[in-house]
């Protein structure tokens, strides 16, 4: 089974956001990555752009395919991870931590509540993730 | 190259199960429920380029022909010159419609002077047989083998020494594009000096019902060559960085084999077969674009479908594309307006609206290291 660290919220669509405060740091779970195969690309919006919850606001390429990435709370982006255009596998060798993509400032910190807990999306991937 | 079959009518090759249990992701392909990776696919590339992979391409069609006119039969229906074949040779070809389009790309074994075997793509077995069938000459008797044979490769710089210790005969003399019957593993086997991957190795055509038994003599007696059982998912990358043709995504019906690069297994002097006043009209008359190699300037992955620019103008299509493991860049091929074909010529790629760089570069992108003859 996926590693899926109990301090960190969950999207359906498998991101994981780790909030502090005001910011949440965001990325894709393992099971996620597990999924896509060897990442081989990774598009994220600038530092300053705005995403929107639920929106996509990036792509991820492994060598098969193309998946939209879906932001899991509203803000500004205040750091992109720079490491990932150069090295995208940091994606599929540690994705909770240098495979991270973005800091987000958000706009409504509340919106970090609606997110899956650890046990929820634990329970959607052992049902396979849909 | 996954389709929407669903998985419930999907084929299944004698080694299906085996797959599964080596943990093996399944995906549907051509019909067929077949290993897309193991370990994953970047892994299993890179282990055929370095050591040695072991395939199961059993879901492949081989259709015999025998008899008196089976040479003329042969001839008929295929582009290549099939008399210029000893027994124990094969030969890369090409069946095309009258029009010139391409029904599919195949390789051609002389089993005996009087007697061949030809290989199709998966995809194509049902319309492959009915096209031979229909549009065989003479005498000549065709028999469906597909599902009474098993296909495994065994490509990469140690595949020699590996089935070299399973065969009961010398396999260090099999010449390229040669076979030999021999035993491998005690399994009786048509032992065929090609691929699809651009590295030396065999392709093993056996009896079905001995496939697991083959299968698992190879794993483990190439557990010291490092050995790894390789999907579908690296069988793509490893043909795409020689730039060899995919039916359905490279080359189709809309598609002939001058522009596909494929005009040197076009041999008009031969005499007469399908396609081949379409193919010598088009020869004449030039073609108006060709399948091109092309390298991203920027990391960005080119996919079957996108459009190929150049100062903005649609100027052609990407037919396959990938992150090259071995070449470590992003690589594609397509066809370009021949104007714009010229190795060097600079083009763009459209991704999600935007043109990312591009530029023509000679093929193969990765040097072959197949066995010269």
């Amino acid at each position: 089974m996926a590693n899926v660290p109990a301090g960190l919220k969950y999207t359906r669509e498998h991101e994981w956001a780790k909030v502090e405060g005001d910011r949440a740091r965001i990325g894709i779970t393992a099971f996620a990555q597990e999924q896509l195969g060897d990442v081989v690309f990774v598009e994220l919006p600038k530092v300053g752009a705005k995403v929107t919850a639920m929106k996509t606001f990036g792509v991820v390429e492994s060598v098969k395919a193309v998946s939209d990435l879906f932001a899991p709370v509203s803000g500004e982006v205040v750091e992109a991870n720079a490491d990932l255009p150069k090295s995208p596998e940091l994606v599929n060798s540690d994705p909770y931590g240098k495979g991270w993509m973005l800091v987000i400032r958000m706009s409504n910190p509340k919106d970090a509540d609606s997110l899956m807990s650890a046990a929820d999306y634990e329970k959607l991937i052992a049902d396979g993730g849909h | 190259m996954t389709d929407a079959t669903p998985a419930t009518a999907l084929k299944r090759t004698p080694l299906r199960d085996v797959h599964v249990k080596a943990g093996a992701k399944m995906v549907p392909f051509g019909g067929w429920d077949m290993p897309v990776q193991y370990t994953g696919i970047i892994d299993e590339h890179r282990a055929v380029r370095r050591a040695v992979g072991l395939f199961d391409i059993s879901h492949m069609g081989e259709f015999e022909v025998r008899g008196a006119d089976a040479l003329a039969a042969v001839q008929r229906l295929c582009t290549n010159d099939a008399a210029t074949l000893a027994a124990g040779q094969v030969q890369y070809s090409i069946l095309c419609y009258p029009e010139g389009g391409i029904v599919d790309d195949l390789t051609i074994y002389r089993l005996a002077d009087d007697h061949f075997m030809l290989v199709v793509n998966a995809s194509n077995i049902d319309k492959d047989w009915a096209w031979v069938t229909s549009h065989s000459v003479g005498r000549a008797t065709w028999k469906n083998v597909s599902d009474a044979t098993a296909l495994l490769a065994v490509q990469g710089p140690r595949a020699e020494g590996l089935v070299g210790r399973l065969a009961d005969r010398d396999v260090t003399g099999i010449a390229y594009y040669h076979f030999a019957r021999g035993a491998v593993a005690g399994v009786p086997a048509i032992i065929s000096r090609t691929g699809y991957t651009g590295e030396d190795g065999f392709e093993l055509y056996i009896d079905a019902g001995s496939a697991e038994r083959l299968w698992d003599a190879l794993i483990e007696a190439g557990r010291p060559d490092g050995l790894q059982p390789i999907g579908l998912g690296a069988r793509d990358t490893l043909r795409l960085e020689m730039k060899y043709a995919l039916y359905g995504n490279d080359i189709d019906q809309t598609t002939n084999p001058l522009e596909a690069g494929l005009g040197w297994v076009v041999k008009p002097a031969k005499g007469d077969f399908l396609g081949r006043d379409a193919i010598e009209a088009l020869r004449a008359r030039g073609v108006g674009r060709k399948l091109v190699g092309f390298e991203m300037v920027e990391r960005a992955v080119p996919r079957h479908g996108y459009r190929l620019l150049a100062g903005g103008a649609p100027i052609g299509v990407v037919t396959s594309g990938s992150f090259g493991p071995s070449v470590e860049r992003c690589i594609g091929i397509g066809y370009a307006a021949t104007e714009h074909s010229a190795v060097g010529r600079e083009l763009s790629v459209e991704i999600r609206g935007a043109a990312n760089a591009a530029r023509v570069v000679k093929t193969p992108f990765q040097p072959s290291h197949t066995k010269k003859a």
